[in-house]
């Protein structure tokens, strides 16, 4: 079933196949190997029974547990919901502690802890909690125009601003988020989600500064263009990664560079610089190239991408769970040796694997050019390919786990863009938070720890990005 | 292994092919170069400058002979299928010589290079990947995936500029930087060792970690105060008298400071400790079979927590270069992947500290290339000349230059039992 070694390590845990082996095909640098021992659903499950059955005699007996009674035993346990809630939390707890930190005034507070207790917590609590309630309201949405609205000071699109840029924001990150849940699946390690992105831009970005055409004929064009291109920059990884063994982390890392450099040589280039701009940048995105927005108002920016960004999901999920190349793609992550003899071409699902994660990345990318962007420059994308990472291991590699920390990651964007308006603390603090949800919820056990969780009775948290 | 001694070797081997590809080129330097090249001379002058003592080459002539050089490397190959090495070298050497001729006699701008500053700027280009590369090496001989090498690069930077501010003592500045490394290392060391995380993804989110965290530091402490927190000075030149007067080496190896002194002593100590001395064998063993390692009584875990913090410290202190010697001060995400090709640096130098030090001189290299085709207004486009240190990253993990091998337990957790 499985062949990662420490599950392996556990007695009873595997329905140990006689053949082990090393788990990839790779003669190459391999130790970057991405265990694939899942937190999804169904396997999961099957790591359960293996565990526990040892452990509990009586497994009949807790089929029959009553649903209040699982939700207590449940809410201060190990299983993922609680362990993602409470690392999102202590992630919280640590981006206050470095706003504080930070923050000259109430840093120069806390050298008068012991003559005026109370004034220093106090300060330091009004700090923190109202640049949090900013991010809230920057993200979610804000009392107070709701209550200016409802006295008709205001328009109602002010109401759904927050929506629209948390939407805005969480679009590119689904789709580069998708573009490392899938390949994971199969047991390839994508970080080459930027520079899919980046050359997804490239096309997409082409198509809409390039033609004018009408939008109906010119949008599906770009969308097409921008997946075509990312695709065949994954492509590339698969292949040289099924030929001839090379590392996929260090390939992707190789051409997310390169993708770079060719983006800065490319707006350079005639006919897709601007002639009236003595700067790096493109000209701009015709408008019958643009997705179109949701709601034709210039004030809410989210636009189509979001909504393919969903399809994109269930597509991919749908594939997994149901499609004959998800079915093998799964396979191969499993066990590409008994893949093979099952007679599944390895090489192939390999190669195409990674060209649709390029195609959502290129998505990714596409849906930031022809969204957002008013023009292609060469810091266009940020960092969307990395924290698709993030977003992906956030959302346990799951299509629909992705779309919820996507939805997250997007929020605290659009939060922490308020919140470096309205209480001057650096967006870059968004960046630390969410690294440090990444690294609590792939470290269920500090989690634990930490909060003194019980061990779930009925997920195994431990299946997740921890190997062991 | 023991199979492939039973089968006949097969004609196209690694050196055949790579001889075929440098035929290619050889002919691609001697014709397009030579018919593009113009009939000024290119000079290269010994010293930092243009002027002084130098040699002048023919520009049509260099062009087409140094093409021939690469030809006649690359037939040689294909002919003996030996001497892999060597003649890939001369080839490479011969098809940059040919298009340098071509690019120098054509410039509008300067026929003249000068060897002595392209030395000098390849070794300081090659400062931050020796450090880096180092790390990795150090991380990954032991079996822990260092990936985090931008993050400990980064953070060290900025431990080096604000507490050589702070302190107002520039040596402290460096122990900070240091520090700085090591403490990323040692929540990788944490995560990866005790919480058995995935390594490749605990470096990714450093990575993300470390750029967010110095960054907001800067906005928040730095930036409104740059005199109080971001003033570090700039390190002192330590010429060695006489020995910086050779030309063309001199003014690289000894006219430097303490980053290229550090840096060429760190590769020599490292080298001799991962080879000659009982903690290097027990590094080596502990990577390549952690549990034959574990059962002579050797500690698996505490040797992996040593190195990895002992690869932090060596990154941290090589990223406070770019605070403290490239410029003066600190800026968000300042490093801007260095970190990433002092990985493929690693990877290049097949994990040895020596060959990790040439491959950092190798992608050194192309960058002071890059800058000297840019001040004589080459029209061969800087970007493309930046991918390639990524391009040879690509063909060296592809097998294509030469298969390179990671220690067998690198990145795999050990448990006990």
């Amino acid at each position: 079933m499985t062949s990662h070694e420490p599950i392996e390590a556990e007695p009873g845990a595997t329905a140990a196949s006689p053949d082990k082996g090393p788990a990839l095909p790779t003669p190459g640098v391999d130790q970057y190997h991405v265990d694939p021992a899942l937190p999804a659903a169904g396997q999961a499950e099957h790591h359960d029974q293996a565990e526990r059955q040892p452990k509990h005699r009586a497994p009949e007996k807790e089929e029959k547990r009553s649903f209040a009674r699982a939700f207590r035993e449940e809410l201060w346990a190990d299983n993922n919901f609680t362990v993602t809630l409470l690392a999102i939390v202590l992630a919280l707890i640590c981006g206050g502690v470095l706003m504080v930190v930070g923050n000259a005034e109430v840093r120069d507070q806390w050298q008068y802890l012991l003559y005026q207790p109370g004034k220093t917590i106090g300060d330091t609590w009004a700090f923190v909690s109202t640049a949090y309630t900013d991010m809230f309201k920057g993200a979610v949405v804000n009392p107070d125009t709701v209550n200016r609205w409802y006295w008709n000071m205001t328009t109602w699109q002010q109401v759904f601003y927050p929506i629209s840029e948390t939407l805005t924001n969480a679009a590119p990150l689904i789709f580069t988020g998708l573009a490392v849940a899938v390949p994971f699946r199969a047991g390839l390690f994508n970080i080459g989600g930027q520079g899919q992105a980046i050359m997804g831009a490239i096309g997409g970005g082409t198509v809409g500064l390039a033609l004018s055409l009408p939008a109906i004929v010119q949008v599906p064009l770009g969308v097409l263009a921008g997946a075509l291109l990312g695709g065949l920059w994954g492509y590339l990884v698969g292949v040289l990664k099924a030929r001839t063994g090379a590392h996929e982390v260090i390939l992707t890392i190789m051409l997310n560079n390169i993708a770079f450099l060719f983006l800065g040589w490319f707006i350079l280039q005639q006919g897709i610089k601007d002639p009236n701009r003595s700067d790096a940048i493109s000209k701009p995105i015709q408008e019958s190239g643009k997705l179109p927005q949701l709601i034709p108002d210039p004030l809410l920016r989210a636009n189509l991408g979001i909504v393919l960004a969903v399809l994109a999901a269930a597509g991919v999920a749908w594939l997994l769970k149901r499609g004959r190349f998800g079915f093998e793609l799964r396979a191969v992550g499993h066990n590409p040796h008994a893949a093979a003899t099952a007679g599944i071409k390895v090489g192939t699902t390999i190669a195409l694997t990674m060209a649709l994660a390029g195609a959502l990345a290129g998505l990714g990318g596409t849906s930031v050019a022809l969204g957002t962007a008013p023009a292609l420059t060469v810091d266009m994308l940020g960092q969307i390919g990395f924290n698709g990472i993030l977003v992906a291991l956030l959302g346990r590699v799951r299509p629909w786990g992705v779309v919820g920390a996507g939805l997250l990651f997007g929020a605290l964007q659009a939060g922490g863009n308020a919140m470096q308006t309205f209480s001057g603390v650096s967006v870059e603090l968004v960046g630390v938070i969410q690294a440090l949800i990444v690294l609590f919820v792939a470290a269920p056990a500090l989690v634990k720890a930490i909060y003194r969780l019980r061990r779930s009775p009925a997920a195994a948290a431990q299946a997740g990005l921890a190997k062991g | 292994m023991d199979v492939e001694l039973a089968v006949p070797e097969a004609y196209w081997t690694r050196t055949r092919k790579t001889g075929a590809v440098m035929v290619v080129l050889g002919l691609l330097a001697t014709i397009v170069f030579g018919a593009l090249a113009g009939s000024e001379n290119a000079r290269f002058a010994l010293g930092e400058t243009v002027d002084g003592a130098g040699f002048d080459i023919p520009g049509t002539f260099g062009a087409i002979f140094f093409g021939l050089v690469a030809l006649a490397a690359g037939v040689a190959m294909l002919v003996t299928g030996r001497y892999f090495g060597v003649l890939t070298g001369v080839a490479l050497m011969g098809f940059i010589i040919s298009a340098l001729c071509w690019q120098m006699s054509v410039s509008p701008v300067s026929h003249t290079m000068p060897l002595g500053f392209i030395a000098a700027a390849t070794f300081t280009a090659a400062i931050p990947l020796i450090f880096g590369s180092l790390g990795g090496v150090l991380c990954e001989r032991s079996g822990v995936v260092n990936v985090a090498i931008e993050g400990q690069l980064l953070t060290g930077a900025f431990f080096g500029a604000l507490f050589g501010t702070l302190t107002g003592n520039f040596w402290l500045g460096l122990v900070a930087a240091a520090v700085g490394g090591a403490l990323l290392s040692a929540i990788l060391a944490v995560f990866a060792i005790k919480y058995l995380v995935d390594q490749v993804v605990v470096g990714i989110v450093l990575n993300v970690f470390a750029g967010g965290l110095t960054a907001f530091f800067y906005e928040q402490v730095m930036r409104p105060d740059t005199d109080a927190y971001n003033f570090p000075g700039k390190v002192p030149s330590w010429p060695v008298p006489v020995l910086s007067e050779i030309p063309i080496i001199g003014p690289a190896l000894f006219n430097g400071n303490i980053f290229s002194y550090g840096s060429l002593i760190a590769v020599v100590v490292i080298t001799i400790a991962l080879f000659r001395t009982r903690w290097g064998l027990r590094t080596r063993a502990v990577g390549e079979h952690p549990a034959a390692a574990d059962t002579v009584g050797i500690r698996v875990l505490g040797l992996r927590y040593a190195n990895v913090l002992l690869a932090g410290l060596v990154a941290g202190f090589g990223g406070a270069y770019f605070s403290m010697l490239s410029t003066t001060g600190f800026s968000k995400y300042m490093v801007s992947g260095a970190g990433f090709i002092a990985l493929a640096a690693m990877i290049f130098g097949r994990w040895h500290p020596v060959g990790a030090f040439f491959a950092s001189l190798f992608f050194g290299f192309f960058g002071a290339l890059t800058g000297f085709l840019n001040s004589i207004s080459s029209p061969i486009p800087s970007q493309f000349l930046s991918m390639l240190p990524y391009l040879a990253t690509i063909f060296a993990v592809a097998g294509l230059v030469g298969r390179v091998r990671a220690p067998a337990a690198d990145g795999k957790p050990y448990v006990k039992g």
